[in-house]
Parts: structure tokens; sequence; C-alpha cells
């Protein structure tokens, strides 16, 4: 699409049992791999609606990349095959809004499969480049549809000041 | 029916606004199918605006002094400049500025053409379709120049918008169309005076629950291997039809119809809209579909695990048509990237473009 290089935002959400501790544990070890995914930890993939992916590609992100447990290894037995039952079902439906595949990731990365989860940031990464920035507010919705932005609900600004304490509480 | 010109003092009945923007009239219909009652509605109301039905012009409601409406109807999207201009209109004239219908409150149908660009539609419509036949590749002009002067019409918006994104609203009634009775009851409601819920989008003349809490047929809790198309298969009757491998939008779809299309078989196709709490109806239908689908066991090997739940998944033709068929402009995606985001005016205008 684009050929001016820009670093992609992906949204990366990471099950707590594997995968959030495969990226902690690529810290611990030093792993060096592209800085582009902001990580939030879910209790497991199956928390991760649908409706949580396509919220992070309008407001910004240029990618989603889901990451979990091996399949059988869920904590929850099977949180992570509904979990590409959702995923793919959705890729689907977003290829018909013009989103490109590479753009919603899923990769099964276990405690111990740091370089694993290093390495898809890194492909994804290369990948959401070649692609370009995706932008949806700016190119998409064209100053139409920021009517309805997201509601920012009571709980979200409540969660959003408890986040900032914490940072102000950890310096 | 009054006549027109009445006087702002008028009867001293309330007044009553009927307009359709971007819509089929269906709705008119609707409101009409409260039989008998349309009566007890003349009677009660002073009809100041109803294009479907009475002989007002624009520049009637152009006169009328600003909150002159005490009920605006509104149905339909806003599609073109002239939707628009009336929204904007009507807003200005109307105490209580209701989004009518399922195209108002989301976008409806006429949504569906967020997946394409407006001029993607043009040639569609006026050139592509197998009934068209236009050698001269003639298209609608925005200005026209005859010998009077310029004529000009409105112009065709690229995305497809709800009555909501364009002007503030007090209340929504859902549905394509809204259900007679339920049309009745927040009508009588008004007739009566009784207490309507506080304004601000606020949804009247429906259900606060999903389709299938009115819905008899029944469920087992049982998981489909794929989904079937409604031709595909002959539902048994008085079963979950979500549970036979029909798309039934039932359960991410908020009641008040009285699940009339289950009953009979139909599978739900989402019309009343999301419900409460929730931001968008597709992504929760993905959502409940991954627990209706029961492709797929942990101890699958992972290739082999992908390719059965793709191919189970594949079964649902048309995802983004499916889930959005109603809800299309008021998801969270709004429409779809395509390469022009251009509103269609062949000819420069110069009706002025308000955004807001």
């Amino acid at each position: 699409m684009s050929s001016e290089p820009y670093t992609p935002v992906i949204v990366g959400f990471l099950c707590n049992w594997c995968s959030y501790r495969a990226a902690d544990l690529a810290g611990t070890a030093r792993l060096n791999y592209a800085p582009t995914m902001r990580p939030i930890r879910v209790m497991c993939t199956a928390r991760v609606e649908p409706q949580f992916v396509i919220k992070a590609l309008r407001e910004g992100a240029d990618g989603v990349l889901i990451a979990g447990c091996h399949p059988g290894e869920c904590h929850y037995v099977e949180g992570n095959i509904k979990a590409l039952r959702r995923y793919t079902l959705l890729k689907q439906m977003l290829r018909q809004f013009g989103i490109e595949e590479e753009r919603v990731q899923i990769v099964w990365a276990a405690a111990s499969e740091s370089k694993v989860l290093a390495d898809a940031v890194d492909a994804m990464t290369l990948k959401l480049q070649a692609a370009g920035p995706l932008r949806w507010r700016q190119t998409v919705l064209n100053g139409h549809g920021a009517e309805h932005a997201v509601r920012e609900s009571a709980e979200v600004r409540r969660a959003a000041a408890l986040a900032a304490q914490h940072v102000e509480g950890e310096r | 029916m009054t006549d027109k010109g009445t006087s702002p003092a008028g009867n001293g009945k309330p007044k009553l606004a009927i307009y359709w923007a971007a819509s089929c009239g269906g709705c008119e219909i609707a409101i009409l199918n409260i039989g008998d009652k349309l009566l007890v509605v003349d009677d009660a109301f002073e009809i100041v605006f109803w294009p479907c039905a009475a002989d007002f012009k624009y520049e009637d409601v152009r006169n009328y002094p600003d909150k002159y409406i005490d009920l605006c109807l509104f149905n339909g999207a806003i599609r073109s400049s002239e939707n628009e201009e009336m929204a904007h209109l009507l807003r200005q004239k109307s105490k209580v500025l209701v989004a009518f219908g399922s195209c108002a409150q989301e976008g409806c149908i006429p949504g569906l053409s967020n997946l394409t660009s407006a001029s993607d539609t043009f040639q569609a419509v006026y050139m592509d379709n197998p009934s068209i036949d236009n050698p001269a590749a003639l298209f609608p002009q925005t200005v026209t120049t005859v010998p009077e002067g310029d004529l000009h019409i409105p112009f065709f918006y690229n995305t497809v918008r709800s009555l909501d994104q364009v002007v503030p609203v007090e209340y929504v009634i859902p549905g394509c169309p809204p259900e007679p009775p339920q049309i009745w009851a927040v009508l009588e409601a008004i007739v009566t005076g009784a207490q309507l819920p506080a304004p601000g989008s606020t949804v009247i003349g429906a259900s606060h629950l999903a389709v299938c809490s009115e819905c008899p047929l029944e469920k087992h809790e049982k998981t489909i291997e794929r989904f079937y198309r409604p031709y595909e298969i002959t539902p048994e009757p008085g079963l979950c039809l979500l549970e036979q491998g029909l798309m039934c939008m039932g359960i991410a779809t908020r009641g008040g119809c009285g699940a009339l299309c289950p009953r009979v078989g139909m599978r739900c196709e989402g019309c009343y809209g999301l419900l409460d709490g929730v931001e968008d109806q597709g992504a929760n239908m993905i959502s409940a579909i991954a627990s209706v689908v029961n492709v797929g066991k942990p101890g699958d090997e992972e290739t082999e695990l992908e390719r059965r739940i793709r191919a189970a998944m594949d079964s649902i033709v048309d995802p983004a048509g499916t889930f959005y068929r109603f809800n299309m402009a008021h998801s969270l995606l709004h429409r779809a990237r395509t390469g022009n985001h251009d509103d269609v005016r062949r000819v420069k205008s110069e009706v002025p473009h308000e955004t807001h």
C-alpha cells in the first residue's frame, strides 16, 4: 500500500497462563525483537471478544496479535479452541471490510516459547510494514462515523485512573 | 387529516410530523398497520408534515417556528445531502425527534452499501445491473443547466449514516419495520401523557431482552458442525433454528417483535438491532457462534484443527452482510475500506456540504 517506512502499532492480547509468561521470559532472556506490540494480559484467549479486536483496529492499531496456549494445553481446557473459531470467522468477515489477512493474527506460544512469540511479533511487524498503516479513523471514517465514538464508560475512566495511580506508585 | 397552513396556534392538538429519508416505505406501512387506531392518532394529533400521506411541502416546514412540531417520527437513513438537510431542519422544528425504524436507528439495508463505495454503487445501479441498458452512460448530475437556470439535485454520500449520527435524537423505535403494536404502545403513551423514559437516543417500543426470550422454539443446548442457508434444509418445527444450523441472529438481537420470524421457521435477521450494553452486534454474534459450532477438540493436531474450523466457518456465506444486515452504519467499523471515499457529485455542485 505505502512505501514510507513506519512503525506499526500492534495490540497484543496475551493469555495469562502461556503467552504472557512467554513475553516475560523474552524480557528476562533479553531477546531482541521489534518494540511494536502493546501487550494486554487476558486470562485466556477466549476472553478476547471480537469487539476488542475491531475496536483496536478502529481506534488506531495497525494489527492485532492474539497469543495463547497451544490447543490441548489451555488452562480452561478448550478456551483457545473457542478463540480460534472466533478468530477464523472474524478474519473472514474483516476481509469484507477491506482489512488484510495479516492485520489479525493468532499464535500459540507456551510459557517456555519466548522465541516463538518474539519471532511472531517480528514477522507480523514486517508484514504490517509492507501493508502500510491502517489509520481507520482518518482514512476510512473520514469524518463520518466519528459521531459515535466509543463511549467512555465510568468503568473505563475508573480503570484508567487506577492504572495512572499504579504507574505513579512504581516511579 | 387537517388542512395545511393551519396557524401555529391551531387547534391546540400536539403536532405530529412523519418523514422518510433513505428508506423503503415499509415504516409508513407499519404506521398504517396500526389499523383503526389511526383514527385515534388523527384525533389526538394535528398532522403537520407527512410526505407519504399528506400534501405538505418542505417550504411549509421551513416556515414553521422552531420547536413547532411536538413529535417527529423520522424513518430512513442519511444517504444523500437531501436526507441530511431534512434531518437538520426537522431537528430544528421538533420538540421530540424519534429515529423511527432500523434505517434511522442504525442504517439498515441502505447501510449495507457501506461495504462498497458510492461510485461503485452508481456503476452497479446505472451501468452493470443486468436489467440496465444505458449505452450513452448517462448518470444523474447534481447540477443541470436548463434555459431557466441551474437545476440542483441532492448528491450522494459515500457513507450511509444513521439519524443520530447526524443530529441528536430523543428516542429510538427499532425494527424493520417497527411492529404496529409497539408503534401504538408508544403513540398511546404520548397521547395519554404517560411518563416516557429519559430522552437521549433512548430505545422505546422494544424489549430489553434478546429475541430468544420471546421465542417459543425449544432449545436443547445442542451444538452444530456447520451452518446451512435457508434453502438447504427444512427446519424441524418447534426446535431452535440456530441449533439446527440456521444463522438465527436472535441471540444477538433486541426483542420486542414477538419473535415473529423464528415462530414461522425463518431465522431472525437481527432487525431490532443490538442489545443494551453491546457496542457491535456483528462482533457479538461471532462471539456467540464460537460456542454453537463444536468443530475442533483439544486433542486435535494444530493444522488439522485450523483446517476443520475454517471449513466449518466457510459455511457462513457473506458474514458481514449477515451479521450487520441492519447494523452496518452503527457498527464500530461503520464502513469498508475501499479505494474511493468521495461523495458522488458528478458536477461540481454549489449545494453547501455541511459536515457535523
